[in-house]
């Protein structure tokens, strides 16, 4: 699958350096895969009429107007397209040259495109529902794909995402609902998601457990305190334990009035900005401050940062309970954030999902951030679908944003590398 | 993500001394490698050992009684016993009626005492006669049904349990149990309830095709992680959300898994040629499941500890690059280990169908045993027969918690605290001999400790 060609570049100074070349076939067939798939849809299973797509609500000050796109000619002009694609990116790998970002994103792009169109033949699209839902699902993935980032690039693996989450929304239901005060309910979330994180950060560094024995047991334990509380104490006492109240959406003056982009970005809960906020941070103190240089440090080579005076296990400590705080906030979706009661295991997998985006996003906050958008279109792409009558069976659109994330991580992603001591206790000699 | 069963810590050094020793040392391999390896390494150089020459040995109660505090069965029974404590103040502090005496404590303290020893009381001999022996029967055959329920319960999470333990062991984490047991259940059932064969024949086709089920979707992910390095752990998760939607749909398209003439997602009850027989006579649950996850329990030891398809397993588990080096084919292994894995899990899935649930499935058919299961193979510390031990113990929690909570009104979820708490405590045996004061194995007895000074300081 991957072949290596050598190439000598002749620098003007006329030294003369060997470089490496690495390409790979991944790319190529996961494009040719999609694209017979397009050529499928549209050789057996035409669809004709217009697709509408709409990109304000009657309510919104600026319109724009909505875009008609005949289903059956643009699935086939985007057909033709995609093998235009995936032959130009055979020509490039034959070349041994690789395939380039831009030419995997806009194949992206055009597929969903083709897909949407296709699937919304006859009927109108509401785009702003669809993204502005996306972006409220992927919150929760957003915050535990910050704080797998964080603990990972720290050095130590963090499994108990999905406890984490639960715990945070468990906390912020219980003590929102008490207090009547949403933002209590969020620093207790807070507190809760540290919490979980200080036992796993406890487990792993002092007792050197494995972490992800301690993850995946940390989960189960979450998930029975949580579910027996709620059975034993929340249940009988509804009323007063477990009736949160919510955040209220948010407008931001100015630019919630911008076409489009204000709808789905700043017209959200608190929680949302705050998300905006966090993947700022995280991506700013990774890479450029002080802070970022010693997380990084220990978790790449902690003999190194011990060596220059940075004490290796308080840094995962404290780093790995912050990153449970942050994934407790992002806990809070479930309950404070939409307004609903806590339930039994209500978090579904979101931790999971989240780990998932983590090495998706390659240890990087930005594109973990995105790889999290991703999962939360496709399973908002779903709910939308459903109401305007999908053409496809439910069960196959829940399934897609998975069936992408296997293709994406076996074809376009790879072998993703970790940070150098990730899950590695340091022992100090 | 680290390969979870990677040798960490101290173990290197504890390898050094003889890699042969160390791959037979069957805790070696185990994701509690750590523990593990420092133990081994305490009885190599303990009391006694060669490393303290000056040192007048210990007498043999001294030494008795330290292998006796500081062994792995006293900590595996505390971290039980500290569990069940947990579990106990759990339950108290949630019983109604201590909350209610509770009020007046200072006034009549024996009313809150004995309302807290009645409801953990009451709660606990629930949970054994759930699941061991009911005293309160009167013959012995109706008594004893609640030990039979419990192995019934246990035989899924043994079967799963091999398959979680036999990844970690090759250096890979299956997550994706549920999905495997999803699609195992589904080939089982639909050979099952769809096909009509003798008695015996049946049965044997519809397991065989249910562990090709299980092995081929667990697969999936062992040849992306060999072909295209795809991480496991993302690809078993994302095939568990594909298995359960894939088979959600089957189950409600007619002429596929759905019964005829419903219009429930649910499929019809197994042929009677299929389903496994009860070992007991038909009073009990117990059936032909529990012997086969007993045959694949030492199956899978014999795979791990006598084969040179195990001594290949092991060795990429401890250290891919040096088992590439050795002329390993690591890629390979990583199916066939995935392979085995899916199979076993797929076990699980089949024990489910024609077993425990013959009257027909739906999609809540692996009832989280694929989760369970990563559970039990940590609890057993990646062992054959210690997954088959702590699949047992948690099908007594399990089985347990049911009659407590119909019997004592407890949630069921205490037990999940319970089982996580347990495997937390025995992966952790420091904080445990902290609790209990116990005598730390690696600190040397006090006249041998002068001695290994010594011989540091010459080295």
């Amino acid at each position: 699958m991957t072949r290596t060609a050598e190439h000598h570049d002749v620098s003007p100074q006329a030294v003369t350096l060997d470089t490496t070349v690495v390409t790979s076939w991944k790319a190529p067939i996961a494009f040719a895969i999609f694209t017979v798939v397009a050529l499928a849809l549209a050789v057996f299973a035409p669809r004709s009429g217009d697709t509408t797509y709409r990109w304000s609500r009657e309510t919104d000050a600026i319109q724009v107007p909505d875009l008609v796109v005949p289903a059956e000619q643009a699935l086939w002009a985007v057909v033709a397209l995609l093998a235009v694609a995936t032959v130009y990116s055979v020509l490039l790998v034959r070349s041994k040259r690789r395939v380039p970002l831009w030419l995997i994103v806009v194949f992206a792009i055009l597929f969903m495109f083709g897909f949407l169109t296709w699937a919304g033949a006859g009927s109108s699209l509401p785009m702003i529902g669809l993204l502005f839902g996306s972006l409220s699902l992927a919150v929760p993935l957003i915050f535990g794909s910050l704080a797998g980032v964080i603990g990972e690039r720290a050095g130590v693996v963090n499994i108990a995402i999905e406890g984490q989450l639960l715990a945070g929304a468990f906390t912020a239901a219980v003590v929102a609902s008490v207090t009547g005060q949403p933002w209590l309910g969020l620093v207790a979330a807070m507190v809760a998601g540290m919490l979980v994180g200080m036992v796993l950060a406890a487990f792993a560094i002092k007792y050197f457990v494995d972490q992800i024995i301690v993850g995946v047991v940390l989960n189960v334990l979450v998930t029975g305190l949580t579910s027996f509380f709620f059975s034993q104490v929340l249940a009988p006492n509804a009323a007063t334990l477990n009736t949160p109240p919510r955040f209220d959406r948010l407008p931001i003056p100015l630019l919630s009035d911008i076409p489009i982009i204000g709808p789905v970005f700043f017209r959200q809960t608190v929680i949302v900005y705050l998300m905006y906020i966090a993947v700022a941070l995280v991506f700013f103190g990774l890479f450029y401050t002080r802070w970022g240089l010693r997380v990084r440090a220990v978790g790449e080579h902690p003999q190194a940062a011990d060596t220059v005076g940075i004490n290796v296990n308080r840094t995962r400590f404290w780093n790995v309970a912050l990153a449970g705080a942050i994934a407790g906030l992002g806990g809070t979706f479930f309950t404070i954030g939409s307004g609903i009661a806590f339930n039994k295991e209500m978090t579904a997998g979101a931790g999971f999902i989240a780990l998932a985006a983590v090495i998706f996003g390659q240890w990087d906050p930005i594109k973990a951030t995105l790889a999290a958008l991703l999962f939360g279109f496709a399973s908002n792409l779903q709910n939308t679908l459903s109401v305007i009558g999908s053409p496809v069976p439910s069960e196959f659109m829940l399934m897609l944003p998975y069936v992408v994330t296997i293709f994406a991580v076996a074809g376009l992603v790879g072998r993703s590398r970790p940070p150098a001591a990730d899950g590695k206790p340091y022992i100090k000699s | 993500m680290s390969d979870p069963t990677e040798p960490r810590g101290e173990a290197p050094r504890a390898h050094d001394l003889d890699p042969d020793v160390a791959l037979e040392e069957p805790g070696a391999a185990s994701p509690a490698t750590g523990t593990a390896t420092v133990d081994a390494r305490a009885t190599a150089t303990g009391p006694g050992g060669p490393t303290e020459p000056d040192a007048p040995p210990p007498s043999r109660w001294h030494t008795m009684l330290r292998q006796i505090a500081t062994g792995n069965a006293l900590i595996s029974v505390l971290s039980v016993i500290l569990a069940l404590i947990v579990g106990a103040i759990m339950i108290a502090f949630t019983d109604e009626r201590v909350q209610e005496t509770s009020a007046y404590f200072f006034a009549r303290p024996s009313d809150m005492l004995g309302a807290i020893w009645d409801s953990v009381s009451g709660a606990y001999a629930a949970l054994f006669q759930g699941s061991i022996y009911n005293f309160r029967r009167d013959t012995f055959l109706a008594g004893i049904r609640p030990l039979t329920e419990t192995l019934t319960f246990a035989t899924p999470l043994i079967a799963g349990g091999l398959g979680v333990a036999l990844a970690f062991r090759v250096g890979m984490f299956n997550i994706g149990g549920r999905g495997q047991m999803l699609i195992a259940a589904s080939v089982a059932g639909w050979i099952g309830f769809g096909f009509d064969l003798p008695w015996g024949l049946h049965m044997l086709v519809a397991l065989i095709g249910g562990m090709v089920g299980g092995a081929i979707w667990a697969g999936i992910a062992g040849v992306l992680k060999a072909r295209t390095g795809a991480h496991e752990v993302i690809v078993t998760i994302m095939l568990n959300y594909v298995a359960f939607y894939l088979v959600s749909w089957m189950l409600r398209t007619p002429g596929l898994l759905q019964a005829p003439g419903s219009s429930n997602p649910k499929t019809p009850g197994m042929k009677d040629t299929a389903i496994f027989p009860a070992l007991l006579g038909p009073q009990f649950n117990l059936h032909l499941g529990f012997l086969l996850a007993l045959a694949a329990t030492f199956l899978v030891w014999w795979i791990l500890n006598r084969s040179s398809l195990g001594f290949k397993f092991r060795a990429v588990g401890i250290n891919p690059n040096a088992a590439r080096v050795a002329g390993i084919n690591v890629k390979s292994m990583y199916v066939y280990a995935m392979l085995i894995s899916g199979a076993l899990l797929g076990l699980a899935g089949v024990n489910q169908v024609l077993g425990t649930v013959t009257t027909g499935f739906t999609a809540g058919i692996d009832a989280g045993i694929g989760f369970d299961a990563i559970t039990v193979a940590l609890l057993g510390r990646s062992t054959p027969w210690g997954t088959f031990a702590a699949g047992i113990l948690f099908g007594a929690f399990k089985a347990g918690g049911f009659s407590m909570q119909a019997a004592e009104g407890v949630p069921i979820e205490i037990v999940l605290v319970v089982q996580s708490l347990i495997v937390l405590f025995i992966a952790a045996p420091p904080l445990v001999r902290t609790i209990f004061r116990l005598p730390d194995p690696n600190a040397k007895p006090k006249r041998a400790r002068k001695a290994a000074k010594k011989e540091v300081a010459a080295k």
